[in-house]
């Protein structure tokens, strides 16, 4: 599932489409059309921004007064990202952060390269079983990971790597191969016979086609699903919860996130900031890989 | 090499993994290269699938069938009880209420959800805006459930009502300025699921109204240029043309917000733990396995979680399979 992108469409210049022009003016005209964007639009930006207004405020001012007294009486600092981040006496939301970076990366790169493999094979290589394997997969994407954590982590367990992040990234890796490999084969079957056919021809095998001819015109798929994936192993808990068996040493910023809304739910000077230092990393991808985003979220909105 | 103590040493790990991973698909491809002959194709392709299908087998279907075997035992695992843990979560007062919240949770998010990402699809379309005021709504996508839930809790928060004590969040404060007396929002039963509830769509509505626009934009422009030389007005421009024209898309947003609602864990488990009657099946699930060690009791639940799943998914498949035929 891929859709258009959001895009400006009015133009100044000369109207070339006059009807679509005056529709959009009467609709714009409507007071209480434009009322009722403009609600929706502040109450869903208005409790982040909230949240973010405080992160900036002393520890004092947060818990005695509301966030919005910030703009009649400015105070600003940036002691609540220091003690979020230190670890000697604050949260130490550093170690976690790297902890989030180490989880992903190989969780993003492994399931990517197993699934284009995979997919390739599905794709451009006539072997028996073909089609049950293939609807196999696609099946195992509506397994919710509920259904497989205990047994996996027994798992884990008997083969000596509980506590690890070997136990993280394999998780990952299992639960995003299905998705991957149904998307990306549904990228290369639409990449004309023909071309790979004139690189056989040319004596070239499997890895020099694929290297040569596909992975150039892969590129969005990979990058779509690779975004995609990406976030949803930065913003994991359950996954990270269960294999991180409650301890510190492997654990992501979520779960320590998680942890000090539980344990101190009214520190909200060290919330706020942590939140932020957690949403940076996505919002960052989001603004400047915007177009890849959209297409991943969408792609994978089933998985899990 | 399965441990690393040092932040340094941890990245080391992990450049270390992806070192190894890149050793075994590069042999990996190196041995399909070795096979010869007529049934070479063949052997190519069950060695680029082998690691695939040994993952899935291993890490997705035999802990399927491992889970369903265990919701049939007590919470230790060690005595067969039949449907005992099922009879369980129809019958406990405790799991009806998580029952009772689950299908509260199913009905309104997705409901709610698309019909805001509806409505600010159709307000925002062809406006000079269009491009920002979607960025806005689709931002929270990017959040984490566990960053949204803080925001949220924040707006929920509560100070006793004193004289000097101010609120600091937003709703309470709202209810002061209307005259009203602050509540703690979260503790309350019954509205407290709907104020969780309400994080959810504030996350979702934002892919409903993405893929929505898109198929408002796909709309054939003659249709909506003849009901309009009809004299159709804008209710029944969106009654008659748009919401028949986007009809499967509506469909697959709302089996897909349902699925995702199903699943959710991370913000009852944030914002209350579960506690005070905001339970919900995945959450549930989470404590009993590993909470309670209730391990026969969670197995059921991540079964039953899986059941309430495979009609909603069959049907959004079809749908869109629908969709993309039209």
């Amino acid at each position: 599932m891929t859709t258009a992108l959001p895009s400006t469409e009015v133009l100044p210049a000369a109207v070339k489409d006059e009807t679509t022009t005056s529709y959009a003016k009467r609709k714009l005209s409507s007071p209480w059309a434009s009322l009722a964007a403009l609600v929706i639009a502040i109450l869903w930006t208005l409790p982040t921004f909230g949240l973010l207004v405080s992160s900036f405020r002393p520890e004092r001012a947060i818990k005695t007064t509301g966030w919005w007294t910030f703009f009649s009486d400015p105070q600003v600092t940036l002691d609540n990202y220091k003690a979020v981040l230190d670890s000697e006496e604050g949260a130490g939301l550093g170690s976690f952060f790297i902890n989030s970076i180490v989880i992903s990366i190989p969780s993003v790169l492994i399931p990517l390269t197993l699934a284009t493999i995979a997919a390739y094979a599905f794709a451009w290589i006539k072997f028996p079983g073909r089609n049950l394997l293939f609807l196999v997969i696609f099946a195992l994407q509506i397994v919710p990971l509920q259904v497989t954590l205990i047994p996996l982590l027994t798992l884990y367990v008997d083969a000596g790597l509980a506590n690890t992040f070997w136990t993280i990234w394999l998780s990952h890796s299992i639960f995003g191969l299905p998705l991957a490999i149904y998307l990306l084969h549904n990228f290369m079957r639409e990449i004309p016979a023909s071309l790979l056919e004139a690189a056989r021809v040319d004596g070239a095998g499997h890895v020099a086609i694929f290297f040569r001819v596909l992975l150039p015109l892969l590129r969005p798929a990979l990058a779509a699903f690779g975004i995609f994936q990406f976030l949803w192993v930065w913003n994991d808990l359950l996954v990270a919860l269960v294999f991180g068996g409650g301890g510190t040493e492997i654990a992501p910023i979520t779960v320590a996130l998680a942890n000090l809304s539980g344990t101190r739910g009214t520190a909200w000077h060290l919330l706020s900031a942590g939140a932020f230092v957690s949403i940076i990393v996505p919002v960052t991808i989001f603004l400047f890989l915007q177009r890849y985003f959209v297409r991943g979220l969408l792609a994978g909105s089933v998985k899990g | 090499m399965l441990t690393a103590d040092t932040n340094a040493g941890k990245i080391g790990l992990m450049i270390a993994a992806i070192l190894l991973f890149a050793a075994v698909v590069g042999i990996i491809l190196f041995i399909a290269t070795l096979f010869r002959g007529r049934l070479a194709d063949r052997f190519t392709a069950y060695i680029y699938l082998a690691p695939t299908l040994i993952m899935l087998a291993v890490g997705l279907v035999y802990p399927g069938v491992r889970t369903i075997y265990q919701s049939f035992f007590n919470a230790a695992g060690d005595a067969f009880i039949g449907l005992g843990n099922y009879e369980t979560i129809f019958t406990d007062s405790e799991q009806l209420t998580v029952l009772r919240n689950t299908v509260i949770w199913v009905v309104l998010t997705p409901f709610v959800a698309t019909a805001i990402g509806m409505l600010y699809a159709i307000l925002v379309d062809k406006t000079k805006f269009e491009s920002f005021a979607k960025a806005l709504v689709f931002l929270p996508m990017a959040i984490s459930f566990v960053g949204a839930s803080i925001i949220w809790s924040f707006v929920y928060a509560y100070r006793p009502d004193q004289a000097n004590v101010k609120q600091i969040g937003l709703l309470n404060q709202v209810v002061v300025w209307l005259g009203g007396t602050p509540q703690q929002w979260l503790l309350t039963d019954w509205l407290n699921t709907f104020l969780l509830i309400v994080v959810l769509i504030w996350i979702q509505a934002g892919f409903a109204m993405t893929v929505l626009s898109a198929a408002i934009k796909a709309i054939p422009e003659d249709i909506i240029e003849a009901a309009r030389l009809d004299g159709v007005g804008p209710w029944g421009m969106f009654r008659f043309v748009t919401l028949p024209a986007i009809r499967p898309a509506v469909v697959v947003v709302l089996t897909t917000i349902a699925i995702g609602t199903l699943k959710v864990f991370d913000i009852v488990r944030t914002m209350t733990g579960g506690q005070f009657n905001t339970s919900v099946i995945a959450n549930e699930f989470y404590s009993q396995s590993f909470r309670s060690d209730n391990q026969g009791l969670g197995a059921a639940l991540a079964v039953l979680l899986f059941i309430l799943v495979i009609p909603i998914v069959v049907y959004n498949i079809r749908q869109l399979k629908q969709s993309e035929a039209l």
